[in-house]
């Protein structure tokens, strides 16, 4: 095994294992919010749940690029990589979904958990209590979409 | 489509029409009441005490129905929320009318029964820690506070824990006067974590001695007071207990028997609902001793039947005017079948406000065909569109927004399972990992995405995602322009929406023969000469009018160009807004990736029988998940786009909802015949 190969590894692992830490991190913050509001007001379970959720996507997208990467290395398809330029060219392409999906999860789920506050005092806001965590999820679409194209132009 | 118009109604009626009106106009829910400012030839009634015995009489019964359902729990399905309320006839409350006082007694008789419960179950709780702090002393055969015989005086209570029966003797020893000895008798009870408990017998004449040294050393008498001795007293709060335990039985069976009158106390709850809005109304009315005036708005379409129901039936005069021109009035949204659908996640940012446009139609296309394109799996379109429109005909009384949210997501459903066709994706790669699998199949995919599968042509379907953006983004401006035209506005038009179009659509036409364009794209366009010039001449006579004209409220100059050249500068929030059109392909990529991977974990244990059963249970459990998960981002990220790049554009929320004076019923829906 390669250089290359293990670089190329290792910014697939990054990428599942940075943005899948700031969802758990994210979505437990929010969590713990969303306990306390339905100990207080069981119907608003549904409500809470989304927006506990919603830092949830950083892991997948890293989890996405993971995959992608993998099929692309040879270790689920493609062809293996030799040497060890193409290899940190694939640690590269995956640093962006790693770094930015732990930063943004852990700020949206701080986001959610203010969200969650507006939901317990006004239930009926919920349309823009949504509204505001999915803004900083912004930046891990962008980040994704960077690490996609690099990964899929090596 | 529109904003529906609303006229104003003014009722002058005789006062004994006054219940009848009233009812009329509840029963119809097409006017909302606004007071008309006091006149001192009026009087207002006074219905505050009114109102509040209906409000009292509604929280006892749901009081009493939180408690039959603590008691005697009624048996629900998953789905019983989507029920809906029972419909009942106008006679039908005349029924349950007659029955309101037995109503209220049963709710009372219910509530009191609970709260008997809730102190005897206190008394219980106080008998068992009295029985606990009894237990220690259950050896001693003398009644607990036993002071003692005619010579003797005997302490019973607790010393600190680990006192040993020397050291008590050596510390009551400690207190005799010098030359003699004070004779006790010392007993120890039991032990525990807490205290050493003990009977100490002393004589009479020592007794005061004796207790000073109990008392140095931390001696405390027992905290439970009696006659009894420590296990006749535990009998007698067995005893006790039981009684107290056979009332609560009987209690609860006489609440639990209650439960048949869950029906009546649902009735009577929304009868006193419906007294109290209908009070809340009178109190808001204008009277004499003989007429009394109503006033509020009505959609312009029920104006005849409100004319007819009422006028025609008695001695009234209604006069009816349409809205002054700045008065907002309120918001009532009207769109065609399918359109009406997205009117939730409209409200859930704001209504429009009169005079403005209701952009409901217009967001429902976009709205369902992002929503599409993000979830992007025709399985899990199919499942969705399936599983509302089951739901839908299942449950016909269902609440109306309940409706309308799952007709809006079968909507999305169909055009997920579009946007799964044109991807190539159903369930992921389901039909060729099963056909790989399990029937051997090596040639081509079966499932042929009908457009292009975009993880193979990322950048391609990238530029489509921002073309789609630019039209959505382009529709918004133009909504703005209609607003300004229908105001009269050209100037306006000109300054700010043609020259934004001119604009922006000079340099995208530049753009795209450009180089880097090209290698975006992966392949070259070139436009003719001319068309390359015009491009030119509109992105600069855009930039121009922008620059010289959006300040034009200004007299400065030099303030105006400044501000015109701060306008221009907003073409970097519509370069960062069609960016976030990205995310149409991001999450479509998501879904169909996971739900692969999903395949592929499903299909590592091979073919054969026990390949398959883990597959189907891989297959299930996984696809449910992404399904969950990519349909809630799909979800949010579609409003997101509505909300923040399209609304941006032109949308100013601020409507307040058209709410009729009705009848606002949490169980039963009153069906009147007009």
């Amino acid at each position: 095994m390669s250089m290359g190969m293990f670089f190329a590894l290792l910014g697939a692992a990054l990428s599942t294992a940075l943005a899948g830490w700031g969802s758990a991190w994210g979505t437990g913050m929010g969590g713990q919010a969303a306990a306390g509001v339905i100990a207080e007001d069981p119907d608003q379970f549904a409500k809470v749940l989304i927006l506990q959720l919603l830092p949830g996507t950083q892991g997948i997208y890293g989890l996405l690029v993971t995959f992608i990467t993998l099929t692309r290395i040879g270790i689920l398809g493609g062809t293996p990589v030799t040497d060890t330029k193409t290899g940190l060219l694939y640690f590269a392409a995956c640093l962006p979904i790693a770094i930015v999906g732990l930063i943004s999860a852990y700020h949206q789920g701080r986001t959610s958990v203010a969200s969650i506050g507006i939901v317990a005092k006004k239930p009926d806001q919920f349309g823009k209590a949504m509204l505001l965590p999915a803004m900083v999820e912004t930046y891990a679409i962008l980040a994704l979409l960077i690490s996609i194209l690099a990964v899929v132009n090596i | 489509m529109s904003i529906v118009q609303m006229q104003k109604v003014t009722i002058s009626a005789l006062r004994e029409d006054r219940k009848a009106i009233l009812e009329k106009l509840q029963a119809m829910g097409v006017m909302e009441v606004h007071p008309i400012e006091t006149d001192e030839d009026f009087t207002v009634m006074d219905t505050t005490a009114a109102r509040q015995s209906f409000d009292r009489n509604v929280s006892l019964i749901e009081n009493a129905l939180d408690i039959l359902e603590q008691y005697a729990p009624e048996k629900k399905s998953m789905f019983s929320s989507l029920n809906g309320k029972e419909a009942i006839s106008g006679a039908d409350v005349a029924k349950i009318a007659k029955k309101r006082d037995l109503a209220v007694d049963i709710a009372a008789r219910i509530v009191r029964n609970e709260k008997n419960i809730a102190e005897r179950k206190a008394k219980i709780a106080r008998y068992r820690s009295d029985m606990e702090a009894l237990e220690p002393y259950k050896n001693l055969g003398l009644p607990l506070w036993f002071q003692g015989t005619d010579t003797t005086r005997m302490f019973v209570g607790t010393m600190p824990q680990g006192t040993s029966m020397e050291e008590l003797y050596t510390l009551i020893q400690q207190h005799a006067d010098t030359d003699e000895t004070i004779d006790v008798e010392a007993e120890k009870l039991s032990e525990d974590v807490n205290a050493v408990y003990l009977a100490v017998l002393c004589r009479k004449e020592d007794a005061q001695k004796v207790e000073e040294a109990l008392r140095s050393g931390g001696f405390a008498y027992p905290s439970v007071r009696t006659s009894r001795t420590p296990q006749g007293k535990i009998d007698q709060r067995i005893e006790k207990i039981g009684k107290e335990q056979e009332e609560i039985d009987k209690l609860t069976k006489s609440i639990e028997g209650d439960a048949d009158h869950r029906e009546l106390l649902r009735q009577a709850s929304d009868y006193f609902r419906m007294r109290s809005a209908k009070y809340a109304v009178l109190g808001n009315l204008q009277q004499t001793d003989s007429v009394f005036f109503l006033n509020g708005y009505v959609p312009k379409e029920a104006v005849p039947a409100v004319e007819k129901t009422i006028g025609e039936n008695y001695r009234c005069v209604i006069d009816v005017s349409d809205l002054a021109p700045d008065e907002a009035g309120p918001t009532l949204l009207r769109n065609n079948r399918v359109s009406e659908t997205v009117e939730g996640v409209l409200k859930s940012y704001g209504l429009p406000t009169r005079g403005h446009v209701d952009p409901t139609t217009i967001m429902s296309v976009f709205y369902i065909i992002f929503f599409g394109m993000m979830l992007s799996d025709a399985g899990y379109g199919l499942v969705m569109a399936a599983g509302c429109a089951i739901v839908l005909l299942k449950f016909k009384n269902m609440d109306a927004g309940m409706k309308k949210t799952l007709r809006m997501f079968f909507w999305c459903g169909l055009s997920t399972m579009f946007w799964g066709f044109m991807y190539g994706g159903f369930f992921g790669d389901a039909i060729d990992v099963v056909a790989k699998t399990f029937f051997g199949y090596t040639g081509d995919p079966i499932l042929k995405p009908l457009w292009f599968a975009p993880l193979e042509e990322p950048m391609r379907l990238l530029l489509w995602c921002m073309l789609f953006g630019v039209i959505h983004l382009f529709t918004g401006l133009g909504i703005k322009g209609y607003e300004y035209l229908k105001k009269g506005d050209v100037l306006g038009w000109v300054c700010d929406i043609l020259s934004w179009y001119l604009f922006l659509g000079g340099l995208i036409f530049m753009l795209i023969p450009s180089d880097i364009f090209a290698s975006i794209a992966g392949r070259t366009f070139s436009f003719p000469p001319a068309v390359s010039l015009i491009a030119k001449i509109a992105a600069i006579a855009g930039a121009a009018t922008i620059v010289l004209m959006s300040g034009r409220g200004r007299k400065n100059i030099g303030l105006r160009i400044a501000l015109g050249a701060y306008d221009l500068y907003g073409i970097s929030s519509w370069l960062s807004d069609v960016l976030s059109y990205s995310r149409l392909l991001a999450l479509g990529l998501a879904t169909g990736v996971i739900a692969s991977v999903i395949n592929m974990m499903a299909s590592m244990a091979g073919g054969g029988v026990v390949g398959a059963i883990l597959f189907i249970l891989v297959f299930v459990l996984g696809h449910t998940l992404n399904i969950g998960i990519n349909a809630l981002g799909a979800y949010v990220h579609t409003n997101r786009l509505q909300f923040v790049e399209f609304f941006g554009k032109f949308y100013e929320a601020g409507g307040s909802e058209f709410s009729p004076f009705k009848t606002d019923n949490k169980y039963v829906e009153v069906k009147e015949e007009l």
